[in-house]
């Protein structure tokens, strides 16, 4: 009885402190901005025009895939939010080394509370992302809800990479510049800007590859889902089923390593900062 | 009552100080098996164990550096210690700083909110208490107000104030927060501590001011040097506390005794209540025994004693008093007992020991430097005679 009960009081405090980190950082966000909450919406709508303007009126990329603007919109609003939420993880920790030395609270609120707030904003963005869905003429079927286990597939990952990075980073400062190295490049590696059918039709295996990275198999699914279900994803790319469980093997070994590299690392969080 | 709150139990905490910190991917890449060695191990403290019962208010004092403050964040759970373990029995709240987590961009209001939550307080609890907190800081006008625009003080009162209303929780650790404020909020914020000690909580407090110590405190520890090197009565650990401050100098320089007499009655057993004296002693007790070898009339016997420069400052003696032990005969022993005030200046003091006969006629045993005693007090003046002296002000200033 006494375990249960103890435990109880421990995520009471863990649950208490999570909402009042995320309403505070939503409040923070726009804070001495005139607009407000009104730049979570300017904002993907500021990118999609941008976007569309570069992409599809110049570049004309992707001419020939039904509502490409679209689907670029969606993969650029997830690929920002999984740099959002890896980037203040990394930092999370350290930058409240100041609260750690002086409170005892559970140390992984603080990461889980970034990857919430990120989170709200990216429901903000999807918001946006339905707007140009629906004005572009998409056909919205029961598929669609597919956005939801994606969504939270990409939510399991940001926050699995973000405490191995914040943990990491505790005692490397190096990982900073090196996560910063990887996100550009990832940028370009992942099928955000490009159609997958244009890397395949060069070099079938380098298209494989790509889709086994976790990021990219889910933009690639959720824009199936949503968009054109007829777009290349990991199921349609590979034909051996085990190949398509990589990237899902992938997101639940790198959180079970996180989650164990952070629980073993936390508590000398207070004196290594 | 004696149910134990927190028990500390052989704790260690050792801090690996790197001379050469290692914070870089590279060093280990270019030289993996080199030994980072180029560190030392700092021994915050050492085997460190006490309790401390449900419902007492309990000092940790020490210097700076001694790990008191280590020792506190141990037991908040902020670190881990390297041996030993730490037992808390109730919710306790840390005060180790006040304003934790403010935010100088949320309003008094928002802060309120956030700091509670960091201390583990729901959303329920803040909003019963709000008014209470507010009251308390008088911020009344200020709360929707960013804290930015707060003066220093009024954030410290804001600060103070969500941290003591709130945690009516069963243990709070309080490390040297109170001399915040100005002097009438700091009025305030002792008579919240009479408060806390009347309604029984159980409060760690970790301090320089032994006054505050003396005052609240019911029983205390002394550590020194990461050791734990007294426990006992808040009196006890505060006389302790100064001794860690007294110059080593000419320590009981040995003493040139001068004795002499017909020996008819000699002294015996000379002694002294307390060798170490301060402000904390009303009285000092001496005590001797006489002895007579033969009989004799009109004993006269007293004390005196003499300044650390030698010159005697007070004396007295049984003929003053008017109690002559007029005669003792030949294998009498009478114990006297003497209880002189504090009113000794810091250093070293001899006291003088002296029997006559006939009247003062004849000197018996004279004893000169029988003992001697060290007083320490806070207050130093330069004056032979250091009694207690209380000050009043009360003057008014003439405006022009």
């Amino acid at each position: 009885m006494e375990v249960t009960k103890r435990l109880k009081n421990k995520y009471a405090y863990s649950i208490i402190l999570l909402r009042q980190l995320v309403i505070t950082e939503f409040k923070l966000r726009y804070k001495g901005s005139v607009l407000g909450y009104v730049w979570s919406l300017l904002r993907p709508l500021a990118l999609f025009a941008v976007l569309y303007i570069v992409f599809v009126q110049f570049l004309r990329f992707g001419a020939d895939i039904p509502h490409f603007a679209v689907a670029l919109l969606l993969g650029v609003v997830m690929w920002n939010y999984f740099i959002e939420v890896t980037t203040n993880g990394l930092t999370s920790i350290v930058s409240r080394g100041d609260l750690m030395r002086k409170l005892a609270f559970p140390r992984y609120v603080i990461v889980v509370a970034g990857s919430f707030s990120a989170l709200i904003n990216l429901m903000i963005n999807l918001l946006v992302v339905g707007f140009f869905v629906v004005l572009n003429g998409v056909d919205i079927t029961w598929s669609a809800l597919w956005i939801v286990p994606l969504i939270a597939e990409l939510f399991v990952l940001g926050l699995a990479v973000a405490f191995l990075l914040s943990a990491l980073y505790v005692k490397f400062r190096d990982v900073g510049y090196i996560w910063e190295l990887v996100l550009q490049a990832g940028f370009y590696a992942t099928p955000i800007l490009y159609p997958v059918a244009m890397v395949a039709s060069m070099s079938f295996a380098s298209a494989q590859i790509m889709l086994l990275n976790p990021v990219a198999q889910i933009i690639q699914d959720a824009r199936a889902a949503v968009i054109f279900s007829e777009t290349e994803t990991v199921a349609t790319i590979f034909d051996n089923p085990y190949m398509r469980l990589i990237p899902i093997a992938i997101v639940i070994l790198l959180a079970v390593v996180s989650a164990i590299y952070f629980r073993k690392k936390s508590p000398g969080f207070a004196e290594d900062i | 009552m004696t149910e134990i709150a927190i028990r500390v139990d052989s704790v260690s905490k050792n801090f690996v100080l790197p001379h050469e910190k290692v914070d870089s991917v590279k060093s280990l890449f270019t030289q993996p098996f080199k030994k980072r060695q180029n560190s030392e191990t700092q021994h915050a403290l050492k085997n460190i164990s006490f309790e401390v019962k449900k419902g007492e208010f309990f000092g940790i004092v020490g210097r700076n550096g001694s790990g008191k403050s280590t020792l506190l964040k141990i037991i908040a759970g902020i670190y881990k210690p390297n041996e030993g373990r730490v037992d808390v029995n109730g919710r306790l709240v840390p005060f180790i700083e006040l304003g934790v987590g403010f935010n100088p961009e949320l309003t008094g209001r928002e802060n309120v909110a956030l700091n509670g939550a960091l201390m583990g307080f729901s959303p329920a609890e803040i909003k019963a208490k709000y008014e209470d907190i507010v009251d308390f800081a008088e911020l009344e006008r200020f709360m929707d107000q960013k804290l930015k625009n707060y003066s220093s003080g009024m954030q410290v009162r804001l600060a103070f104030s969500v941290a003591t209303i709130l945690a009516e929780s069963d243990i709070l650790l309080i490390d040297e927060v109170l001399a915040v404020g100005d002097a009438d909020f700091q009025r305030k914020c002792f008579e919240y501590f009479k408060d806390l000690k009347r309604a029984g909580k159980t409060v760690v407090f970790v301090t320089h001011d032994m006054g505050a110590v003396i005052e609240y405190c019911d029983r205390a520890i002394l550590i020194n040097d990461n050791k734990l090197v007294k426990r006992g009565t808040s009196e006890e650990i505060a006389v302790a506390y100064r001794k860690l401050f007294q110059p080593k100098e000419e320590d009981d320089k040995p003493l040139v005794q001068n004795r002499w007499g017909d020996n008819s009655i000699t002294i015996t057993q000379p002694r002294i209540s307390k060798k170490l004296v301060d402000d904390l002693d009303e009285t000092i007790t001496l005590e001797y025994s006489m002895s007579a070898k033969k009989d004799v009339e009109s004993v006269i016997t007293g004390f005196s004693v003499s300044a650390p420069d030698g010159e005697i400052i007070l004396g007295m003696n049984n003929d003053i008093k008017q109690n002559f032990i007029r005669t003792l005969q030949s294998g009498n022993k009478i114990g006297l007992s003497w209880e002189i005030p504090n009113v000794f200046s810091s250093g070293i003091h001899t006291i003088n020991l002296d029997t006559t006969y006939n009247g003062g006629n004849v000197v018996a045993d004279r004893w000169e430097n029988a003992i001697q005693f060290r007083v320490n007090k806070v207050e130093k003046t330069p004056y032979k005679v250091s009694p207690s002296v209380g000050l009043k002000l009360d003057y008014k200033v003439k405006k022009t």
